[in-house]
């Protein structure tokens, strides 16, 4: 299966997506990126059980966040399919670049290019 | 343990703004279990103020400790050496710790980051539930070990008053009637004639009403 998908984004692998915590969502923002989307097994369906909705609850928590400091929640999303569900994969990863795109670059990215541009 | 809740990040963003150099104080106690002030909420917290005003285009300093206690002398002092690199410290402590880390620093600006809400206990996930009251002088013994003071609406010594209403309290049907829970546990510990005991009038003067209060032991006093 030989998909395209959009090349702009990094995939960080995780054991589970109840791995995930707010400050790892956080953090990512912090260092500039544009969007960020969490995908994970269909609900009901998590190996250790509630793994993804844990991670669903912390998507919403940093959402809310990046809302208050405005930088804006709906930069984060949070999917939910099976690992046999490649097209579908591939399917949220052109959704999301495109929702990203429309929204344009995160604040916190304009303004560390602002700053790196007055430093040099 | 003491429950506290965090503080909506727009009025800590609100209090911080005028200062460029932030320190942010966990506390890894209470604040902790509660998840409102540990070291978890210390990193989301720094980590928010610092996207809010990288965002605004405002340079500051917003750096994170988590202290194992800040009602404690010991462990305040840890951070007596760097002080001076902050214009304040946003403590997410209780109200306790707060206040004693005020106390130590009196130039220091000392800004809360949790509402301190009451002594409870950790009933579920999720949840924090106010137990106790602090009343000073506890009647546990009596009640089945359950708190009238901190419990019932009205902290009525004698219950249930008549706003008791299959086994809820007349303020909501979302808070158990204290005295209902009282009646059943003393059913269940078969001691119903405790019951009949009517109780006297309370010492208050150990709770607030006596001010603030404090606890002297010479027999620990080095
Ligand atoms: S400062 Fe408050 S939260 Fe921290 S240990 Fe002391 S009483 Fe508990
Ligand atoms: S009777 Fe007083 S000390 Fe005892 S649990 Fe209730 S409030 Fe706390």
């Amino acid at each position: 299966m030989r998909l395209k998908i959009p090349a702009n984004f990094r995939i960080v692998r995780l054991p589970c997506t109840g791995k995930v915590d707010i400050i790892h969502i956080l953090r990512a923002f912090e260092k500039g990126v544009d969007g960020a989307f969490v995908v994970g097994c269909m609900e009901g369906d998590c190996h250790y059980n509630e793994g993804n909705f844990r991670a669903r609850k912390r998507v919403e928590q940093a959402k809310v966040i990046l809302d208050k400091v405005g930088v804006g929640g709906e930069r984060v999303k949070m999917f939910n399919l099976s690992s046999g569900e490649g097209p579908l994969f591939a399917q949220y990863a052109i959704e999301m670049d495109n929702k990203i795109k429309e929204l344009g670059p995160s604040p916190i990215r304009l303004a560390k290019q602002k700053k790196a541009k007055t430093a040099a | 343990m003491i429950i506290a809740k965090k503080k909506p990040i727009e009025e800590i963003i609100g209090e911080v703004e005028n200062y460029d150099r932030l320190l942010i104080l966990g506390c890894n106690e209470c604040v902790t279990v509660c998840e409102a002030g540990g070291k978890k909420e210390v990193e989301i917290l720094a980590s928010a103020l610092r996207m809010n005003f990288m965002a605004k285009g405002k340079e500051k300093v917003i750096d994170e400790k988590t202290l194992e206690r800040q009602c404690d002398h010991e462990y305040l002092e840890e951070i007596r050496a760097n002080i001076d690199k902050y214009d304040a410290i946003v403590s997410l402590a209780c109200g306790v710790g707060v206040q004693f880390a005020a106390e130590k620093y009196q130039t220091m600006p000392l800004i809360p980051g949790v509402n301190t809400v009451c002594l409870g206990a950790n009933e579920d996930r999720g949840l924090w539930t106010e137990r106790c009251q602090a009343c000073g002088s506890c009647i546990l013994a009596r009640t089945g070990g359950i708190c009238p003071v901190s419990r019932c609406a009205k902290r009525v010594m004698n219950g249930p008053c008549g706003g008791s209403t299959k086994g809820k309290c007349e303020i909501s049907k979302d808070v158990d009637c204290a005295w209902q829970l009282i009646v059943d546990r003393l059913k269940a510990l078969n001691k119903m004639d405790d019951y009949e005991i009517v109780a006297p009038i309370k010492d208050w003067s150990t709770d607030r009403a006596g001010g603030p209060r404090k606890v002297t032991r010479e027999d620990v006093k080095i």
